[in-house]
């Protein structure tokens, strides 16, 4: 219990120190929940209502912007992120297969985005700018061109035993 | 890099200049998002290994003072060069040869070959997809050849990390001359006489936006330079802020010294994040340089860009909501006017420009209203850059004057139409979209219509930011109508009623034609509803919002009846619509789509052909993804 707590002052710490940097200006709202997610991979209520608090704005404006913008995530992501470009260019070129592939291959759907063990989110993304190789995935940072359904099994099954071998050594 | 404060930017030009002439070759490798993607990075590593391991000596960062009588290679990622499906491309200077899909094994062999001998390696030269015959550089290649690359001129060539690179190629001068030879008005009239329109949709001309922004009296202003390039299928800004940044900050200083701004901000996706790296490189190697700061070029001026990230909102690239969101509020459009020229962002005048716009300027006023104005046609001048993507055979960034043909485009420099495999094909030319979700389609009967604002527009579709995606004939119209009108329900904000709720409807609509339940009712309906929403909406996107349904209405309105009285899809592509069956000729019985079917709806023996019982079938579609011999029909 007491580690938790330990956690979440540690947790304000970072924060704090986001909010300082901008000197607690609310023109710098957008930027400083970009830093705060950037740190906690999602945006938990409870700093949402600490960043409200620290720049002297009600919480639900603060959480309007949160909801406004796709970037922001109220919700926990897993380790991977797979984005599935599904601008025109990656639609015409069967992005919605690939979708179909990845979903069904990590047991997850349409309203479903985040596998139980937390490994990996599958998010349909407006586009990605990289149209001359669509169909276009990126996981993390790394973008993949010119995926089809085998090609994207093979990025998974490598994932995925890169993490099992990581789970067994420790 | 030393301070170049109160830059002397022609000493900076020749002392590099100088140096750069003593270099045996150059080699420059692709690294836009594109090329990182197939591997630039590694290729990139490649060289630095191989030409060190050659023993000659080798430059990233030019020395200027160098004396080495080595054979010295100096070796550069540049920005986007726009050949995308052909990447990593390795360009080899000054002989001109263009090495396409280079791979880690081949670098070696082009360190031998190409570097310290001068002899061209046949193989990786750009493979001609139709006679297969190969081209050595960008002069001979096609798609490069039939461009006229102004804007995109130095992405491609330059180190866009590199600001003394930039000046080597008279980079900011004209800067320079807009702030210490130009009064504010004749910056305004240069703009104003080169035609110059926005290339970010509106189409508004640029010098009359600084005009009316230049009457304001008021102490402070600010530029904003809209990256916000949220068009699905559209990248040509993101290629050149990651290409060519400092041209992109020149022609923002100059707006800034056209309108008595001292402060801008560029406003770019958060999908872009090396456009975000590299234009923030950008500020700060020029701020460094003393090209922007305080007093820039002696001149009295202050001048300061700030860099703002998006969140993801496509709405946000609508000026009014842009400014909303730099102010850190969600961003929602309002209503105009006041326009951002009377009251803008922090309810100051100001500016608010494309990236494609601003990257233009520094060209018209380096060479003159009239070296511009000479392209174009009568009422759009100057060049456009266009995404060309979907079915064509050379994806990636192109560059042609305002007045060229879609066939030009697609046949000549896209090397034309390409199947479902990828194959180029002669007939499988079916439509072009063109403008993203603001935009419409074309067809046959518009491939030799000239491109420009008007014409466009009077054929129902629009330049938009400049995505042009080409489709074949295996592409269901019905269902990219309902692609684009999905994409824009989505971000549509919520702020005006006809674009909330007109969209959501819309999109309902469509979607019992393509589940097969509409009826000439739901057709009318669509369409009453697309003018509502055109009319009434509040800003751009919702205005806009219905025309890819509209147009495609008018261009193939047959389709949509053969979906809504026959409920069949003529290209296959809607699910509900399908009526499935297997093809005798393939079927040799292997079992595999009936082991799978969830709903047991085929049924057959071992070896021997099978069937599938129409009344039970849902059409999920998993008997055509596990058949091995594509042997279920009525798929595409």
């Amino acid at each position: 219990m007491k580690t938790e707590t330990n956690n979440k002052i540690r947790q304000f710490d970072q924060v704090l120190e986001i909010i300082q940097k901008h000197k607690y200006q609310k023109t710098r709202l957008i930027t400083i929940l970009q830093e705060v997610q950037e740190v906690y991979r999602f945006l938990p209520q409870e700093v949402l209502t600490y960043v409200a608090t620290a720049l002297d704005m009600p919480v639900a404006e603060v959480y309007g912007v949160a909801t406004f913008y796709a970037h922001f995530s109220l919700e926990a992501k897993g380790k991977y992120v797979i984005k599935v470009c599904d601008g025109t260019a990656c639609h015409v070129k069967g992005s919605s297969k690939l979708l179909d592939t990845l979903r069904s291959q990590l047991k997850l759907n349409k309203e479903k985005h985040t596998t139980d063990d937390m490994l990996f989110t599958i998010e349909a993304v407006s586009c990605l700018g990289a149209c001359g190789l669509a169909p276009v995935m990126v996981i993390n940072e790394q973008v993949y061109g010119e995926v089809n359904s085998a090609r994207c099994s093979e990025i998974l099954k490598q994932i995925i035993e890169k993490e099992t071998e990581m789970a067994s050594a420790s | 890099m030393e301070t170049l404060a109160k830059t002397d930017l022609r000493e900076v030009k020749q002392s590099y200049n100088r140096a750069a002439e003593r270099i045996h070759k150059r080699v420059v490798i692709c690294a836009g998002t594109g090329c990182i993607a197939n591997g630039a990075l590694k290729v990139y590593e490649a060289f630095e290994k191989a030409v060190q391991e050659a023993g000659m000596s080798l430059f990233v960062e030019l020395e200027l003072n160098y004396h080495d009588d080595h054979k010295t290679i100096q070796l550069t990622g540049s920005g986007c060069q726009g050949f995308c499906a052909q990447g990593p491309l390795v360009n080899i200077l000054p002989d001109e040869t263009m090495y396409t899909k280079v791979k880690v094994e081949d670098v070696p062999e082009i360190v031998e070959k190409s570097l310290i001998q001068d002899e061209v390696i046949e193989r990786l030269l750009y493979k001609n997809p139709v006679d297969g015959s190969r081209s050595k550089g960008q002069t001979e290649i096609p798609f490069y050849k039939r461009q006229n690359r102004l804007v995109l001129g130095e992405c491609g060539h330059v180190d866009p990390q590199n600001i003394r690179e930039y000046i080597a190629h008279n980079g900011y001068q004209a800067a320079e001359k807009a702030f210490t030879e130009m009064k504010p008005e004749d910056v305004c009239q240069t703009i104003f006489e080169s035609g110059l329109r926005g290339r970010g949709g509106g189409g508004f001309p640029t010098g009359k936006k600084w005009q009316l922004t230049l009457q304001e009296p008021s102490e402070k202003k600010y530029v904003i330079c809209n990256g916000d390039e949220g068009d699905p299928g559209a990248f040509m800004d993101r290629s050149l802020m990651e290409g060519n940044p400092h041209r992109v900050l020149e022609g923002m200083m100059i707006a800034a010294r056209a309108v008595g701004a001292d402060e801008a901000y560029v406003y770019v996706r958060l999908e872009y994040p090396l456009a975000v790296s590299r234009m923030r490189k950008a500020i700060e190697d020029a701020m460094d340089a003393g090209v922007l700061g305080e007093n820039i070029f002696d001149s009295g001026h202050d001048m300061f860009i700030h860099i703002m990230e998006g969140a993801g909102a496509f709405v946000c690239g609508e000026e009014t909501a842009l400014m909303a969101s730099i102010e850190g509020k969600r961003g929602m459009p309002m209503p105009k006017p006041p326009f951002p020229a009377q009251k803008g962002l922090f309810g100051k005048p100001t500016v608010i420009n494309n990236v494609e716009t601003l990257a233009a300027v520094p060209l018209i006023i380096r060479n003159g209203a009239t070296w511009f104005n000479a392209y174009g046609t009568a009422n759009s001048k100057g060049t456009k850059t266009f995404a060309l993507t979907g079915h064509v055979a050379n994806t990636g960034l192109i560059e042609v004057p305002f007045g060229t043909t879609l066939r030009e485009i697609v046949y000549n420099i896209g090397g034309g139409v390409t199947d479902d495999d990828g194959k180029v094909t002669g007939e499988g030319f079916k439509a072009v979209q063109i403008g993203g979700p603001s935009g419409g389609c074309l067809t046959e009967e518009d491939l030799d219509l000239p491109l420009d604002y008007d014409n466009l527009i009077a054929k129902g579709a629009m330049v938009g930011s400049g995505g042009l995606v080409v489709m074949n004939k295996q592409s269901c119209m019905v269902q990219i109508a309902r692609f684009f009108m999905n994409f824009t329900q989505s971000e549509s904000c919520g702020k005006c009623v006809p674009c909330r709720e007109g969209t959501k409807q819309m999109l309902s609509l469509l979607d019992e034609i393509i589940d097969g339940t509409a009826t000439q009712e739901t057709f009318d309906l669509l369409e009453e509803v697309g003018q509502v929403v055109k009319k009434a909406s509040l800003c751009g996107l919702g205005k806009t919002a219905p025309s890819p349904v509209l147009s495609t209405i008018v261009k193939f309105r047959e389709e949509y009846m053969q979906h809504i009285h026959n409920k069949r899809c003529p290209t296959n592509n809607c699910k509900a619509l399908a009526s499935i069956s297997i093809d005798p000729e393939k079927c040799i019985g292997c079992t595999a789509c009936a082991r799978k079917c969830p709903v047991g709806a085929i049924s057959g023996e071992k070896k021997q052909l099978h069937f599938i019982d129409a009344e039970v079938c849902t059409k999920c579609g998993v008997c055509h993804q596990v058949c091995k011999f594509d042997a279920i029909i009525g798929f595409n």
